[in-house]
């Protein structure tokens, strides 16, 4: 067993992992940030993505010991620092982004990783983004709606669910 | 997985030591990770090259090819050439997804040689050289059939070098469900000739198509493909995706749609 030290959501946190400890386990089993998913676990849906060193990625595919040291935000991480919901997080509520919820970690971090790159997206972006992020439920319209919403764009037209 | 002893080592000296050692090189693990989870690999131990910044960037050399460090990322080629070679930069953005573009590299693909990934077209199409930490292999000799390339054991890749064509252009038309490409076709246009690499198609992997290229050195257009045949569909990939006489239609297409958006 190695220790591997983080910085997570801001707090410097330490676990120990093996080498093949994915991130994600480290995330859930160690630390108990059960806010980051694993649905499918091939890399293919996009739950458990997370911000690492301020890039998008999906935990379930990087080993925890390869991003030794790194800046890691969860959804966890995502409130304003009085608790309430940050921007994407209360447009998700408003326009009805989520439904089972499952997705919705993953959905949260990859939008924010979006409005970091590109503040002002075009709906064909935003779902273009959204490639790696599989939801079930909502069939995607809210999702979309939810993210240019939060990019500050008028959304009133939109059609949704 | 199985569990296995990890280093991470901080130049490429340390880690052809470790590779040579008995090591498995670890890039970005887009594909490695996920095969050691299904356990069709079982490496006792893996050697990462994250941590070596002298196999990371990008930059121009005097001869004005554009060198990639092979531990670099697909966002980041996508963000760095996109004025200095677009073709690229294109080809680099539309890998995967975001989330996987962020950690993949180019090193990583290229030496995987996935018959279905996207970068072998480019290197091949550009006629670009793959840099190892021991001499340098044209793409012509470097790609040698699915999963196979002419890398040694315990060679690894640091970087690759891209001579800049006048034009260039990337067409993939997407297997619907996993996205990697069905058929995709890297067509370059330097001074000297055309370059069409097809990817997705063959069983042996990425191949040139040479009629196109002979064709389209004469006549850069579309139209000069329209008395072609398509290249044969002996040995094209045939699956529930697509029939290889489907597939070798798919090249023809492509290469057009590529020629026309150069």
């Amino acid at each position: 067993m190695t220790t591997v030290k983080l910085s997570v959501n801001g707090k410097e946190m330490s676990a120990e992992v093996e080498g093949r400890t994915l991130l994600v386990d480290v995330l859930r089993e160690k630390l108990g940030l059960t806010g980051t998913h694993v649905g499918c676990d091939t890399s293919q849906c996009g739950a458990c993505t997370v911000h690492v060193d301020g890039k998008s990625m999906k935990s379930c595919s990087v080993l925890a010991i390869d991003v030794a040291g790194a800046e890691v935000t969860t959804i966890e991480g995502m409130a304003n620092p009085d608790g309430s919901l940050s921007v994407i997080q209360a447009a998700f509520k408003e326009h009805h982004g989520l439904q089972c919820g499952f997705c919705t970690p993953g959905m949260v971090m990859t939008a924010a990783a979006l409005l970091k790159e590109n503040p002002v997206p075009t709906e064909g972006e935003v779902r273009a983004y959204l490639e790696g992020n599989i939801c079930r439920c909502t069939g995607y319209h809210n999702i979309v709606k939810a993210i240019l919403a939060a990019s500050g764009q008028d959304v009133a037209a939109m059609a949704g669910e | 997985m199985y569990n296995f002893d990890f280093t991470r080592p901080s130049t490429i000296k340390e880690a052809v030591a470790a590779i040579g050692a008995g090591g498995q090189a670890l890039s970005g693990g887009q594909t490695l990770i996920p095969t050691m989870k299904a356990r069709l690999a079982m490496p006792e131990t893996l050697v990462s090259l994250t941590g070596i910044q002298e196999m990371k960037g990008i930059c121009t050399n005097d001869a004005g090819q554009i060198c990639i460090g092979a531990a670099t990322t697909h966002a980041e080629v996508a963000h760095e050439v996109a004025k200095s070679y677009p073709a690229l930069s294109d080809l680099a953005g539309h890998i995967g997804d975001p989330a996987v573009r962020n950690r993949g590299t180019i090193g990583g693909s290229l030496a995987n040689n996935d018959p279905s990934a996207c970068y072998p077209s480019a290197v091949l199409g550009s006629g670009a050289i793959v840099k190892t930490n021991s001499r340098e292999i044209a793409a012509d000799d470097f790609f040698q059939g699915m999963f196979t390339t002419a890398l040694e054991e315990g060679e690894i890749i640091t970087e690759v070098k891209f001579p800049v064509p006048q034009k260039a252009n990337y067409q993939k038309f997407v297997q619907p469900a996993s996205r990697f490409a069905l058929v995709g076709v890297f067509v370059a246009k330097f001074a000297d000739g055309v370059r069409v690499a097809v990817t997705g198609a063959s069983g042996e992997g990425v191949f040139r198509w040479t009629e196109a290229e002979v064709a389209l050195s004469k006549d850069f257009s579309a139209a000069t493909l329209d008395g072609m045949a398509a290249p044969s569909a002996d040995g094209m990939i045939s699956d529930l995706h697509g029939t290889g006489a489907y597939r070798a239609h798919l090249v023809k297409v492509m290469t057009a749609r590529a020629v026309v958006a150069a």
